[in-house]
């Protein structure tokens, strides 16, 4: 089991690394280089020198590329370009907004689709499961951003339950915190439940058809035991694979929603800096992306080793 | 079994001329071959929700492809701001000296376009854009996964790995990525951008598909009479493959939607000023307190093709008998 845990972390460090030299290399790579593309075509030689120099372009390649990593470890990422900021204090204002409402999303996806999805594989083509189904079919095809506007039209602007605009930090207290990341957590959460329970139902039919399934009804194990611990268990395998697939929906839904709801997290600042050609802060924000989704997936990785027995004792599938 | 087959083929023996012992009668019948086309036809007959969504792709191709036509007025034409969804205008629109009244069936934005008449030239970019991305996608990804299937060794290690890093960023991270690197907003860039979050897919399944053709008889038949390497793949292997591929691309179109109105709804997608479903939604945003039906008739336009295309490829899922596992 540790050394499953050890090679999945590896991995995720490996991807990071690509991941961290693929944006460096990209922006470097943007035809006549991002000081042109931030300063535009006009500007003077002297103007474009300057900025060279203090973003360190003018350093050689392996230079800039060893200040880009070891930036990383020490958490120095530069400063913004349009607001003379810290790259790094932009980043710890804007990560704890997106991350509450993803976190939300996954909670609430995850509370929904389990469910959800057993109900439909248990009662198959019965009213419960025609509305599961329908509704999960509806959820995939409704983008994030449109779900966040449809909840804000109805809970917020009809009903006025919520709050539209804006997002109020944990330290003004739990409930406000609480009230302003409701509509957006549930709008990147409806999709990503959507998708989870059409797995979780397509995987538990499966496996209610297997024969030890039949073997243990015949044993006259009670249906309980025989639906949460026999079946239930071997069907959330594929499920938690598709759950952490479908993180990248949470976080790209996400970003789409924050935009919605006026909250300035990371997807607000990564758009900002695209379209200012703000490059220091875009490839920070990228690689924050990157980094959280790939950090996630090895909590999925790891959530392995508790419901897949092959992993915990030393099996080396991965 | 007549004169022109040679004497020791010739079964004259208990059972008389061509006749089989009765144990090799067998109850089961093999399925006949059937053409990929002929099982998706029988799949549209069987599944009537499969049919409903191929008709109501055609009809969405249609519309797009004859949006001047089809449309009630022209997508800059302006009248009243914010009228309700079956609220009229009168007066004179096309400049004859005299006053008619048209129907706004949706609505008309902030603007005073009528929304009908956006979302239908929408349907074009929205449409043409998914089109694009899915078949770019399909040939890159479906090339280096034949590649990396049938050659093994490296090749299959730089192509997997290569899906593993891109595993690494939320598509639609990925395509804002690509955009910032491009530089400029334009159809091209916006089909790269997602097409290149697609490649991922298609090369992971055509692998694992070639995986287990490679070892089918009829692979070793084709190196024994001579087939060069790239007309095994493309001859050989790909049409074996093709029913998954089908049924990913197929579902893959919905996603490209949805990545298309999801980068010009962040006004990262096509141009500011062409009217796409994502931009749309995002122009209604600011107005969704006055006039709500600005951005939820485009969202619906989105999910009405959304759920087509979901429709179609999960019956044709079923047709093909392909997991939910493989393709998703």
């Amino acid at each position: 089991m540790w050394r499953y845990i050890a090679k999945r972390v590896a991995h995720a460090v490996f991807v990071m690394w690509l991941v961290a030299t693929t944006v460096f290399l990209g922006l470097r790579s943007i035809p006549g280089g991002p000081v042109r593309a931030m300063l535009g075509q006009e500007a003077t030689p002297e103007a474009v020198a300057s900025l060279r120099r203090e973003l360190g372009l003018d350093e050689p390649l392996p230079v800039q590329y060893v200040d880009w990593v070891t930036g990383m470890f020490v958490g120095d990422f530069g400063t913004s370009i349009s607001s003379g900021a810290e790259v790094s204090s932009l980043l710890a204002q804007a990560a704890p907004r997106t991350l509450s409402i993803a976190l939300f999303g996954v909670l609430l996806g995850l509370a929904v689709s389990i469910p959800a999805g057993v109900v439909g594989a248990t009662r198959r083509n019965q009213p419960a499961d025609y509305a599961a189904t329908i509704a999960a079919f509806l959820g995939i095809s409704m983008p994030a951003f449109f779900v966040g506007i449809l909840l804000a039209i109805v809970f917020g602007v009809w009903l006025g339950w919520f709050p539209v605009v804006g997002y109020t930090p944990l330290s003004e207290g739990f409930v406000p915190w609480l009230k302003s990341i409701t509509l957006p957590g549930v709008a990147v959460g409806l999709p990503y439940a959507a998708g989870v329970t059409r797995m979780m139902r397509s995987s538990l039919i499966e496996t209610l058809d297997e024969q030890y399934m039949r073997t243990a009804l015949a044993k006259g194990v009670k249906s309980d035991v025989r639906l949460y611990k026999h079946a239930l268990q071997n069907a959330l395998m594929p499920v938690v694979t598709i759950a952490g697939i479908q993180l990248a929906l949470v976080l790209g839904g996400t970003v789409t929603v924050e935009i919605v709801f006026g909250v300035q997290g990371l997807g607000r600042l990564l758009v900002n800096s695209i379209l200012e050609r703000n490059y220091p802060v875009t490839q920070v924000t990228i690689l924050l992306i990157s980094g959280i989704f790939v950090f996630m997936n090895l909590i999925v990785d790891i959530a392995y080793t508790a419901i897949d027995p092959r992993v915990q004792y030393g099996g080396d599938q991965a | 079994m007549t004169d022109g087959s040679p004497s020791y083929a010739r079964n004259d023996g208990e059972f008389g001329v061509g006749e089989v012992p009765p144990e090799y009668d067998v109850e089961e019948t093999v399925e006949d071959h059937k053409s990929t086309r002929a099982r998706i036809v029988e799949a549209l007959r069987a599944n009537k929700l499969a049919l409903a969504g191929a008709i109501a792709i055609v009809l969405l191709v249609l519309v797009a492809a004859f949006a001047p036509f089809v449309a009630p007025h022209g997508p800059e034409e302006q009248f009243g701001f914010m009228q309700e969804p079956m609220s009229q205008s009168s007066g004179d629109f096309d400049s004859d000296g005299q006053t008619e009244t048209v129907t706004h069936y949706l609505g008309t934005d902030s603007f005073g376009h009528d929304i009908l008449t956006r979302i239908i030239f929408g349907a074009r970019v929205s449409l043409l854009v998914a089109l694009a991305t899915v078949a770019f996608a399909f040939t890159v990804g479906t090339t280096l996964g034949i590649l990396a299937g049938f050659y093994g060794g490296w090749v299959d290690s730089v192509v997997m790995r290569y899906v593993d890093f891109q595993w690494a960023f939320p598509e639609i991270i990925l395509g804002v990525g690509i955009i910032a690197v491009m530089g400029g907003l334009g159809v091209t860039n916006v089909v790269l951008a997602i097409g290149i979050a697609f490649i991922d897919d298609f090369a992971r399944i055509i692998r694992g598909e070639v995986l287990s053709i490679r070892e089918e008889e009829y692979i070793t038949a084709a190196r024994a009479v001579g087939m060069n390497d790239a007309r095994i793949m493309f001859k050989e292997m790909l049409p074996n493959a093709v029913a998954p591929l089908i049924v990913q691309a197929t579902l893959m179109i919905p996603f490209a939607i949805l990545a298309e109105a999801g980068l010009s709804f962040l006004g990262l997608g096509v141009k500011p000023t062409t009217p796409t479903w994502g931009l749309l939604i995002s122009d209604g945003r600011q107005f969704i307190s006055r006039a709500w039906w600005i951005s939820v008739m485009p969202g619906l336009a989105i999910m009405v093709t959304v759920l087509a295309f979901n429709t179609l490829g999960d019956g044709l899922r079923d047709a093909f008998d392909i997991s939910e596992e493989e393709v998703n």
